[in-house]
Formats: C-alpha cells, structure tokens, sequence
C-alpha cells in the first residue's frame, strides 16, 4: 500500500483538518493508503521513505527548517496545502515588521521564544511537486491531489482566477450588479466562488493568480469604494507575502 | 508491579491533539516532582499584528488562528468590537450566530468524541484502527460531524474559516427553505447523538474527582453558547469587562502559551465546568439524555467529559432544530456599526471551553490593542494538575501503561495547543 505522511508546521491545523472533514471518503481513502505519520490523528509514527508527504503549515523555526529538509529527503512526492505553506500564511505578516518587538508584546520574557524573523513558504527551502492554495484548502481539490497522486496521473488543478469559479457557478458579478469591491479577478480559482455566493467579495484567501493584475484591478477597486488604506490592508492579509502584481 | 524509585516519563509529540505539545513527567520515590505540559507549538503573533488593523477584520483573521474552533473566534471577535462600538445584535441575526456555533459545536465534538478520545478508552492506537474494528460506530461519528459541517456550510459559507461572518451580523442571510432542508439531517444526527451518550456511557472511566473552580457562561434563556455571564462554582459572577482583572496570565519557561490563574487559583474551563455550572439549562432531549446515561448535576471527573460533549452533542442538535423552526428572515443581513474609540470585550464558550477576545479600538476604527485569552492557555494548569493526580494514584503502573493514562488524562480536556501558543498579556505580566 502507498504510504502517506501529514505534518504540521507553523499554521492552524486547519488545512489537514479539511482531510478529516472528507466524512464519505475518509474510511475508504483509509482502506488504499497506509497512514505512516498524521499525529493530529495517531501516534502510530513510522519512519521514512514515504510516497507521499503533506505539509501543512509556513517555515517559521529554525527547528522547522532543518525538518523540512528532512521531510523532502524522505517523500517521493511533497505535496504543501493551504496559504501559510504556498506563502507564509497570515503570520508572514512579521515578514513586515519587528519580530523583537512583537516578541516583547506578546511574551513578558521574550528572550525564551525562538522565532525566526520572518515566516516563508515550504518552497523556500525544498522543491515541492504540488500545491494547493486556500485558507483553508477547498476539500475537492485535496481529494483530486490524492486520487490522481494514487492513480499515477497529474492532478487537475485550474490555475485561473476566482472570476471562473463564479461563471462556472452562474454567479452575477458582485462587482458589476452590486457594486462590491472583489479581488476575485486577480485571486487563484479553486475554492468554487465562496464569497461571491454570499453576497461578499473576494478577499484573496487562495494568493494570487498566475501572472496577476493587480495594478489594474485597483482602480476598479476604488470605484467601487475601497480606501487606500482598506486596499493596502486586503493585499496584507493571508497571503501577505506572496507576489499579487 | 513497579514502583520504581526514580521515573522520567517523556512523550516527544503529543498525538490526537489540535497542535504541537509534549509531555515531561518526573518522580522520586513515591513523589512526583515534576509534570510539565510543554507546548512548543511556535508563536504567530496575532495581538501583535492586529495592531494597526481596520475594526472590521479581527473576526476573519483571529479564525485563523485554529482551524478547529473558527466560529469561536469569530464569534468572541465580533461581540467585543460590537461591544467598542455600542452594538448588541438580536433577534434573528443572533439566533443564526447561535445557529452556527451549534454546527461547530456538533463538528468539533464528534471529531474529538470519535476519533481522538474514544480510542484511549477502547485500547486503540487511532480513530482508523478503532474503524478497523467497529467501523459501523466510526461511521456514525463522521456522519455527525457531516452534520455539523453541512450548518456550517450553509450559514457560515464555508466550514473552516466560515467566510459570512461580519462585525455587525452576515453577508447574507439564508431563506428558511434553505433552512429547513438541514430539518432531515439533523432529525437523523439526533438519533445518531443519543447512541453516542449511550455508547460512550458505557466506558470505563478511571477515579478522578478534580477540586479545581469551573468558569464557564451563564446566561438568562438556554445554555451558554454565544454569550452570557462568567460564572464561577464558587458563586461568583462578574461582567465580561472584568475578566482581565479575575483571570490572570502568566509566562512559563517551557511553554509558548501562558498559564492563567482565576483570583490566583487554578481553574477549568471547557465541558465539565459548562456543564456542572448549566446542567439546569439544558433542553428537554438532552437533558433526559443526561438523566439517562447517569451523569448527575455536576461532573468533576475529567475522564466522564467524553459523557459530557456526546451530551452537549444532543443539546446542540437540538437547539439547531428549534431555532430553524422559528427562524423568519432578517430585513438586513447585519446591523450598521459605526467605528467609535473605545474598549470592547468579548466572551463566548467555544466548544474546549470560555474564549475571551478584548479589543481597544480608535475613534477611525483602528485596532489599537489586541488581548485574546484561549480556552487551553486557561487549562494548562489545571491538565498539569490532573497529571500529577493520575501519577500519583497510578505509581503501580508500568511506563508504558502510565504514559498512555497520562495523555488519556490530557485529552479528556481536548487541548487545542495551536489555539494557545502566542497568548500573551502585555498588561499586566508576571512570570
Ligand atoms: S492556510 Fe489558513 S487554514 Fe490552512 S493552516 Fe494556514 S491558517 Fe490554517
Ligand atoms: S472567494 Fe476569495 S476569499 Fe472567498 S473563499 Fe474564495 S478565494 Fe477565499
């Protein structure tokens, strides 16, 4: 049977999370693959090599960057998931600022809390064979992964934006019939439109798209009533570090 | 038997809880010196960097800050800057919050009832080996957190980090015939909550009676959810504005979260201390579910709180069903807020226990400070506590048998450890 590792780094456990939220495909995806590392699940841990590894999570630690070596070292495929693995996540917002002073805010004796000063993505330091973006990852897109990983295919994951999403859904543009502000035309398709389908407009949880347009959408964005300081603050969110022009 | 003079018990990677943790264990002669619950789990900084952001945002970026308990986050989030800017939401816009929570309670209990918790009790090693035995049973405990998942889905837009949220209510507010389609579902997951009281009644449940105060919400109408008034077993209330003056954080060498003591003593948040505090509140199903599986009023043993979420699993369920029964929609799907300069508080009983969020905020709707105060990070002394009881009354035991009642023992409380790394006090610090 394959093996499959999971593994956290720095992040919100959510994106593994979205594999026990496969309820129907759990137990039979469980059946086909031999779970050799998942520690939010078992204490069953087995050493390497394995076929394939996912990594949830940003590199934040020095500790965390000797691992992921070893990790890659280890999987035949390394597949990262979600925003703070594909860009540094929310906490690359450190990436920006001070980290001694956002150590001497949150701790009383700073000097005990080891953290690197900035927070990047697994593919700063290894290769990675695929990625899935999101904050979280879209549930849909974890099953594709794994079963084409499984059947030996490559994986079909579009790479347009979230604007494809909403056709394919048969949305109305927020932008266009409400006037919202949406970053859906410069974020990565994948998560099937979420905002949009509540009335809401994109705020960019899956990073940008390949070869963005930011520049572009920002006067649109304008129009449609965002401040300067709101647009600066949307594009600094979960997907901070990651290039959107 | 061994009664080893001399014992060092270390667990490197705590498993089948939310986060990074470990565990060190020391004893000399019949005397345990030593129990320390070390998160090493690394900080991100939240307080830090919300500092500077617009008023309207802590409700998406404090989700993130545990994928397993978002709406608890969001829903503290938006009380305590609701609270800044002179807000109280109501009515129907309250009962879809309310709504929510009941999913993300249904969702995170389930998971911790069937796949963390109950393999400890069942001699597994996991959920998946658990399966492997008894999938049938699995099988019931994935559909109720299906269940959960599909309220979610639906109010919240999105399961993990719900993206319908806002400061002030929704983005949209459903129709009640969409509503009323999770009706079948949640008639079937109640079926499915009542077998889990039974089933998990029927375990074996080690002698642990804890003397710590419980904390937990109270409120006028139901059991405490999205609101309510700290209440403590020691008879005291006291506002949500005054949590900061009761409970009290600490730095602790081994660990990046910080421990908390209430008026200087230990004490416990979370299932247990909701439900001795609320049993009174319960609804009618669950609490002749209660009755039924022998839970009386008040449960001090930390190893019965598996009773307790299957429990609070019915209550949820049921309160989903009576408020989609009564739900009308709102005109607008969120009230105005109007930034203002002031202090807001926030408190709501995520599913591991009371979540605290305080926010100062500036007349133009900037954050100006930040102060989040975790379930677990209130627990960690108490779950060191129960360690040391549990070694002490099980010294007969051998390593490997004693190892495995210890991390029994700390998941009775479903520690969630990426929720607790980065707490922090930068007002009032004491180490
Ligand atoms: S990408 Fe978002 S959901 Fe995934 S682990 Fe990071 S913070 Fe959590
Ligand atoms: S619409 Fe944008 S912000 Fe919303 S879930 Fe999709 S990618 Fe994330």
């Amino acid at each position: 049977m394959p093996t499959i590792a999971v593994w956290k780094f720095t992040s919100c456990d959510g994106c593994q999370l979205t594999l026990l939220d496969c309820e129907d495909e759990l137990l039979p995806l469980a059946d086909q693959v031999h779970i050799a590392h998942f520690l939010e699940v078992t204490g069953a841990s087995e050493p390497g090599p394995y076929d394939i590894s996912i990594v949830e999570g940003s590199v934040t630690t020095p500790e965390e960057a000797e691992r992921i070596r070893w990790i890659r070292e280890q999987s035949a495929m390394l597949v990262v998931v979600g925003a703070c693995a594909t860009s540094g996540g929310v906490q690359a917002l450190r990436n920006f600022a001070d980290v001694d002073e956002f150590r001497s805010i949150v701790y009383a004796s700073p000097e005990h809390i080891s953290a690197l000063d900035t927070s990047t993505p697994i593919s700063a330091h290894v290769a990675v064979d695929h990625e899935l973006r999101g904050c979280p990852i879209d549930r849909g897109q974890l099953l594709e992964v794994i079963t084409a990983l499984l059947a030996g295919r490559a994986p079909d994951l579009p790479d347009t934006s979230v604007c494809t999403d909403c056709k394919r859904r048969g949305l109305t543009c927020v932008m266009v019939s409400r006037g919202t502000p949406c970053l859906g035309p410069v974020t990565h398709a994948g998560c099937g439109a979420l905002c949009p389908a509540v009335d809401r407009g994109c705020y960019g949880c899956f990073g940008p798209m390949t070869r963005p347009n930011a520049p572009a959408l920002v006067p649109l964005l304008k129009r449609t009533g965002m401040s300067d300081d709101e647009l600066e603050l949307v594009f600094r969110t979960f997907n901070a570090n990651a290039e959107w022009t | 038997m061994t009664h080893r003079a001399n014992r060092t018990l270390q667990v490197a990677g705590l498993a089948r809880v939310e986060g990074e943790g470990a565990l060190h264990v020391r004893t000399t002669g019949g005397r345990v010196d030593e129990v320390r619950l070390d998160i090493y789990e690394p900080p991100r900084f939240f307080e830090a960097f919300l500092r500077g952001r617009n008023f309207r945002e802590p409700p998406d970026i404090t989700a993130r800050i545990c994928g397993i308990c978002p709406v608890a986050y969001q829903m503290s989030a938006c009380q305590a800057i609701e609270d800044a800017c002179g807000v109280r939401v109501g009515g129907q816009l309250r009962a879809l919050r309310r709504l929510l929570y009941c999913g993300e309670w249904i969702s995170s209990h389930a998971l911790h009832v069937y796949l963390l918790h109950a393999p400890d009790f069942l001699g597994f090693p996991d959920g998946i080996a658990l399966a492997a035995a008894d999938r049938a049973t699995v099988e019931r405990g994935l559909r109720l957190k299906k269940a959960g998942n599909r309220i979610m889905d639906l109010v919240g837009g999105r399961a993990i980090h719900p993206v319908n949220v806002r400061v002030g209510g929704f983005y949209r507010v459903p129709a009640p015939e969409e509503l009323r389609g999770l009706t079948g579902t949640l008639r079937e997951a109640l079926y499915d909550a009542l077998a889990t009281a039974e089933w998990v009644a029927g375990f074996e449940f080690p002698d642990l009676d804890v003397p710590h105060d419980l904390l937990a919400l109270r409120e006028d109408d139901g059991y405490p959810l999205d609101r309510g008034t700290p209440h403590v077993s020691t008879g005291i209330d006291f506002p949500v504005s005054e949590f900061g003056d009761h409970v009290v954080e600490h730095q602790v060498p081994h660990s990046t979260a910080l421990h908390a003591r209430l008026d200087d003593r230990v004490f416990l948040v979370g299932p247990l201390a909701r439900y001795s505090l609320n049993s009174d509140r319960l609804s009618l199903i669950a609490r002749e579910a209660a009755a039924a599986v022998g839970l009386g009023t008040v449960c001090r043993n930390p190893f019965k709180s598996i009773v307790v979420r299957a429990v609070e699993i019915v209550y949820a369920i049921e309160e989903a069903l009576s408020i989609i029964d009564s739900y009308e929609r709102p005109e607008v799907p969120c009230v105005e807020v109007h930034p203002r300069a002031g202090t807001g508080h926030g408190a709501t009983e995520a599913p591991r226990g009371l979540l605290y969020h305080r926010y100062d905020l500036g007349a133009d709707g900037r954050v100006l400070a930040a102060d989040i105060v975790p379930p677990t990070a209130q627990n960690q002394t108490a779950i060191e506590d129960d360690v040391t009881r549990v070694v002490r009354a099980h010294q007969h035991l051998d390593d490997h048998a004693l190892q495995s009642l210890c991390e029994q023992t700390i998941r009775n409380h479903d520690p969630c450890i990426s929720c607790s790394a980065h707490f922090l006090d930068f007002s009032r610090e004491g180490t």
